[in-house]
């Protein structure tokens, strides 16, 4: 029986065969934390009793969560981790001007590459399966014991493809075919599982996959993965600065399930609250009035989610009724969208344009609901109290739906507007 | 173990578990004050040491926040028993030494209020009110290892 794309990837760093079932433990490319779970991982490392990280050039800490501190807790979190960076001598600590929200800097900065095996106390860490490595999330102790040893624990999952056929239709992206995907198979339909992409995923630009692997999760999955192409390829190049592997999967790999996915029939999706699988069509929204519209995250805050955003602004102005709140990724983003004037078309429409975080995605801050309130948002989870008040509500969709939306002050396809 | 069962139905997600606007802090008792807060304002009211959760399918779904397992932990569960757990709580849950257990037919077969005994070395869940018993997997040897120690920490300290 052949292997997967995960199974290859994991066989070649046991050195042997593994199977799907099995526990492995395996050595790690890249372990990552943020201000909310690394905190947590600095204490249980240092019950460990040992005075030096595996590694200091492969763990990096990306406070993005509560950033630039909302509070004095979330200084002092924050702190431990500056302090913990200093202390270890680790390289890719990336303080409030240097960071972005952390997976869409690691990939930016060539740190996660093909063929790695990355752990991260986020749940998004999945992300980085769009550049063909395996990436999951995992918890704060995991973290502790992988800067420990280098070294974390796996059960070898099985796999789910889906085989991608024809081409996205205009104003359909990456978020619409993952949500699509989603509501097909429910937010535990890959649960333990992994995701794997193939087909025409030509079809899809870089960062389509990246927020295509970003929701894996969101259906329960352990990861997602595409194949590697020519635009991986073109992505990576540049930005490596060590070597990476390409692994491929076998002919006769087995999967649990296979789901042909054409592209051409997907049509703009919305999640209602308040799960991810809850998806409609634009066209069966309905008229759904929104107090906030959020574009960002690590979902969607990447240059080509601003580029849609600006095309759908320009010239326009946000609804009166409508607060919109956009957050580039990362800094180099917002540069980017500062010097093609990106920024002052969002300004001159109404929208507060704000420095990297993950704040108002997870309810953190920045742009917190009243009782009552709804938001649309190109995140990634509309679960109850998501972003604020337990009786506040998040619609979830791609970025021109988002755009399109706050201008109209209810949930609309951007062929209307 | 033993203790009073609360249930809890299915996709509890680790949001409604320990909302994010208390994440600005790890330390376990005042997480423990607000476990549960947004699905069930008295869950700390009625939670007693030794008490024990049964709940639904795909149990702590969403972020890979411990400080859910934490808290939960902190405010005296003794064991989770669920149709099926999402995989970083599963994980989360393991490392910190928080029994858990997957069983379908226990959780239909247990009723908030009812006594349950727990045996997560051989697997076996009794319910006492109701006097029938169920039979969950138990843990891989790697894992009954972990969970020996007391947690990942500890077994990692043990290697070193």
């Amino acid at each position: 029986m052949g292997l997967t794309l995960t199974q290859k990837i994991l066989s070649a760093k046991v050195g042997r065969e593994v199977k799907p079932g099995e526990l492995i433990e395996v050595d790690v490319d890249m372990v990552l934390g943020n201000d909310v779970t690394a905190p947590v991982a600095i204490k249980e490392f240092e019950k460990i009793g040992i005075d030096r990280v595996f590694d200091n050039t492969k763990i990096a800490l990306v406070p993005d969560h509560f950033v630039p501190n909302k509070d004095i807790k979330s200084a002092e979190q924050v702190n431990i981790m500056r302090k913990f960076a200093k202390k270890h001598g680790i390289v890719n600590f990336f303080e409030v001007g240097q960071m972005g929200i952390e997976h869409a800097l690691l990939p930016e900065k060539g740190l996660v590459l093909p063929g790695d095996v990355v752990i991260g106390a986020d749940s998004h860490t999945c992300t980085y399966g769009a550049l063909t490595c395996f990436s999951t999330g995992v918890g704060s102790t995991d973290m502790a014991a992988a800067m420990a040893t280098g070294k974390a624990w796996f059960k070898v999952p099985e796999a789910i493809k889906f085989v991608l056929k024809g081409n996205l239709q205009k104003w359909v992206s990456g978020k619409d075919v993952i949500l699509y995907i989603i509501g097909k198979i429910g937010v535990d339909g890959a649960l333990y599982k992994s995701m794997e992409f193939t087909g025409n995923i030509k079809a899809l630009s870089i960062d389509d996959r990246f927020t295509i692997a970003n929701m894996a999760i969101e259906a329960g999955a352990k990861n997602g993965i595409f194949d590697f192409d020519k635009i991986t390829d073109a992505y990576v190049k540049g930005r490596a600065k060590r070597e990476y592997k390409v692994f491929e999967r076998d002919e006769d790999a087995e999967y649990s399930e296979v789901y042909e996915i054409n592209l051409d029939e997907i049509r703009p999706q919305v999640a209602f609250p308040h799960l991810p699988e809850n998806t409609r069509n634009i066209d069966e929204v309905g008229k759904v009035k929104i107090d906030q519209v959020v574009i960002g995250s690590c979902t969607n805050g990447r240059l080509s989610d601003m580029e849609i955003a600006y095309k759908i602004l320009k010239g326009k102005k946000v609804h009166p009724d409508v607060r919109l709140l956009i957050f580039p990724a990362t800094q180099e983003i917002y540069l980017e969208c500062v010097k093609r004037g990106y920024i002052e078309e969002f300004i001159k429409a109404g929208a507060a344009v704000s420095t990297p975080t993950c704040g108002p995605c997870l309810g953190g801050h920045m742009g917190i609901l009243a009782k009552g309130e709804r938001a649309l948002a190109t995140t990634n989870r509309n679960f109850v109290g998501r972003m604020g008040h337990p009786e506040s509500e998040v619609y979830l969709s791609s970025p021109a739906v988002a755009a399109a939306s706050a201008i109209a002050g209810y949930i609309v396809s951007p062929e209307e507007v | 173990m033993q203790g009073k069962a609360i249930k809890y139905g299915d996709n509890i997600d680790t949001d409604v578990i320990i909302p994010a606007r208390y994440l600005n802090t790890s330390d376990p008792q005042e997480l423990a004050q607000h476990c549960m807060e947004d699905l069930d304002k008295e869950f700390k009211n009625k939670v007693q040491e030794g008490d024990i959760l049964v709940v639904g399918e795909n149990f702590g779904s969403g972020s890979s926040r411990e400080h859910a397992p934490i808290a939960i932990k902190a405010s005296g569960i003794s064991c989770i028993i669920a149709k099926s757990f999402a995989r970083i709580f599963f994980r989360n849950a393991i490392n910190i030494g928080l029994p858990i257990l997957e069983c379908k037919e226990a959780v239909d077969g247990i009723e908030e209020g009812d006594i349950v005994l727990v045996d997560t070395d051989n697997g076996i869940i009794k319910n006492l009110t109701k006097g029938t018993e169920f039979k969950a997997q138990p843990f891989p040897d790697f894992i009954k290892e972990i969970m020996k120690y007391g947690g990942l920490i500890n077994y990692v300290r043990e290697k070193v």
